[in-house]
């Protein structure tokens, strides 16, 4: 009993760290405006897909890429709260080391979705044809990916020792993750060399799934669904094993 | 009440070939505010690391509260609070957040907590501030926050790792005043760590005197100062010859010399031999103008049993001192 209410305040901990800070939510609000209304834009015209409205394809690689940028950066609050000694605080205290993760892991996680939720507005304002029942189906396919973005984030935080190793994770997790989801291009027109290493990356499960709820008929699926949803759940329950593992370990 | 609260087993930690704490056995009694001094590196913070559980012992052993620190960590964990050396804040929530994140990652009834946070935000007077970023408090209301937070779920026993380091003098004195008032608490022992020989002087009741991850002494601060037998009594005098010679014939142990008007009398005890002192002098009709004792401090103990002064910044304090008095004696 008193382990949860240990990981419900650290979950209240991050998500109210993660609304406080306001640069972070601006940036969070027009991160994606960019990429929709001027990469969007550009890429519509001048390398469009035939029969697909461009900006409607890479809508739900966006919200993928929100979702990882923001899990890896928050996933790093681990760093944080090391270099500021409130980790300290909380491993000495009487809560098993799996809570805290689980605590963090679900903070960090609701923190995800905040970010991935923004941006649906932004698909009205370009008209998108995005419906209720769209949203409803998309809102798992995210909690999915967002679990195991999440533990990868923790992961490495829970093995860097200081912050320098951040410029790494994002030239080798975040950028190929992102470029080799089929998030920015259609993974049926690339060389199978490429598509070989998308389809070993779960993100393209993840966007591959989202587009399935949100485009309809114009989205011709790269897995049938049961497919992409037990990748993803796959992933989730590997990244979160190691993460408790990671975690129990910490000193 | 001469229960033993914290039991060490030949307690050892080593780095690499770095043996931090070696073989440290001891024993700490409920109620007791316990101090272990020593300069900076002596293995106090990876003592007290081990006792709370968050560094692996190499070899040895301890207990508190009755439960083993390595077998039972969990239940060792809720015996006790701690205010680390370092800040262990979260700076970027209020007082009161970091508060009740505590309440709730040690289990304290729901019920409890807001009167809990409000009684020990009153003991440290920061009640005004619960509000208030703790990126906008000072330093020295940090560290009064942390032993705050440190005593919020009741703990049998305290752990305050240089509960003072770094703080303006003011702060000093706020930080052991709460101390103080936690001895009066007979249901909780102190342990706290210091390199100020000061502060370990007028706060605990035993001293452990800690060098290069040893104990070298245990006792308590009067003993240890008695125990090196140097008392000074300074005499002033028109006759300090005289004085001297008389001294010197009523077989007064110790060292006798004078400097100027000033008779300066070595003994082991000046408590007992000051009555004697002062009648052999009215005695031979020598007119004492002023006395002054002057007892040896735990530096003085620090020196005896180390052979060594305390850190730089110790010794430069106290040289701040000795000039200052020096300034006052030449007035
Ligand atoms: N994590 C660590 N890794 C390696 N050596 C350490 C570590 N922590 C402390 N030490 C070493 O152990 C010795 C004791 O340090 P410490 O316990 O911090 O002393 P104190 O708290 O008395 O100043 C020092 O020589 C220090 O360098
Ligand atoms: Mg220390």
């Amino acid at each position: 009993m008193s382990e949860i209410r240990g990981i419900y305040t650290l979950w209240l901990r991050e998500v109210k760290k993660f609304l406080r800070e306001k640069p972070r939510l601006i940036n969070a609000f027009c991160q994606p405006l960019i990429w929709l209304f001027i990469f969007g834009t550009g890429m519509r015209f001048s390398a469009g897909i035939p029969g697909i409205n461009y900006q409607e394809f890479i809508f739900p690689g966006l919200i993928t890429q929100a979702m990882l940028f923001t899990a890896m950066f928050m996933g790093i609050s681990v760093i944080w709260d090391r270099e500021f000694g409130f980790m300290k605080e909380i491993l000495v205290s009487p809560i098993s080391r799996p809570s805290i993760f689980l605590g963090k892991m679900i903070g960090v996680s609701t923190d995800v979705m905040i970010q991935g939720i923004i941006i649906f507005p932004f698909a009205l304002l370009i008209g998108i044809p995005l419906n209720f029942f769209m949203v409803i189906k998309a809102l798992p396919i995210m909690l999915l990916v967002t679990f195991g973005l999440v533990c990868i984030g923790l992961i490495f935080a829970s093995l860097m020792k200081s912050f320098e190793g951040f410029g790494l994770i994002q030239t080798f997790i975040n950028l190929p993750m992102f470029f080799l989801s089929g998030a920015l291009f259609p993974l049926s027109q690339v060389p199978e060399w490429l598509q070989v290493v998308s389809y070993a990356n779960p993100l393209t499960y993840g966007v591959d799934a989202l587009r399935t709820v949100m485009m309809g008929e114009s989205w011709v699926q790269l897995f049938p669904m049961e497919l992409d949803l037990a990748v993803l759940i796959g992933f989730d329950i590997l990244m979160f094993a190691i993460g408790t593992a990671a975690f129990s370990r910490i000193e | 009440m001469n229960q033993i609260i914290i039991e060490t087993d030949n307690l050892t930690k080593k780095f690499g070939s770095n043996i931090a704490v070696d073989n440290i056995s001891l024993s700490i009694k409920r109620g007791e505010v316990f101090g272990l001094l020593g300069p900076n590196g002596a293995g106090k913070t990876t003592l007290l690391s081990m006792l709370c559980t968050i560094l692996k012992p190499t070899s040895g052993t301890a207990r508190i509260n009755g439960y083993d620190i390595i077998r039972d960590n969990s239940r060792v964990r809720k015996s006790i609070g701690i205010v680390f050396q370092d800040p262990s804040v979260d700076t970027d929530m209020t007082a009161r957040e970091n508060l009740q994140m505590h309440a709730d990652l040690y289990g304290v009834p729901v019920s409890e907590q807001k009167e809990r946070i409000k009684d020990v935000l009153n003991l440290v007077g920061l009640s005004d501030k619960a509000e208030d970023f703790l990126n906008t408090y000072s330093g020295g209301m940090r560290r009064r926050l942390e032993i705050a937070r440190g005593l919020l779920h009741y703990p049998r026993v305290l752990f305050l790792d240089e509960p003072t380091i770094g703080l303006d003098p003011r702060s000093r004195e706020h930080i052991w005043d709460y101390i103080r008032m936690l001895r009066k608490r007979e249901d909780m022992t102190v342990i706290l760590t210091t390199h100020y020989m000061e502060e370990a002087d007028r706060l605990c009741d035993r001293i452990a005197i800690i060098d290069r991850g040893k104990i070298i002494i245990l006792d308590k601060p009067d003993v240890l100062k008695g125990g090196i037998g140097k008392d000074t009594v300074i005499l002033i005098t028109d006759e300090p010859d005289k004085l001297q010679t008389i001294l010197t014939g009523e077989n007064i142990s110790g060292d006798i010399r004078i400097s100027g008007r000033e008779v300066k009398v070595e003994v082991s005890h000046a408590n007992l031999l000051l009555p004697k002192i002062m009648e052999s002098a009215i005695k031979a009709g020598i007119r004492i103008e002023s006395v002054t004792i002057s007892n040896p401090d735990m530096n003085d103990v620090f020196i005896h049993y180390t052979g060594k002064n305390l850190s730089d910044d110790e010794t430069r304090e106290r040289t701040g001192r000795v000039a200052m008095m020096k300034r006052r004696r030449a007035r």
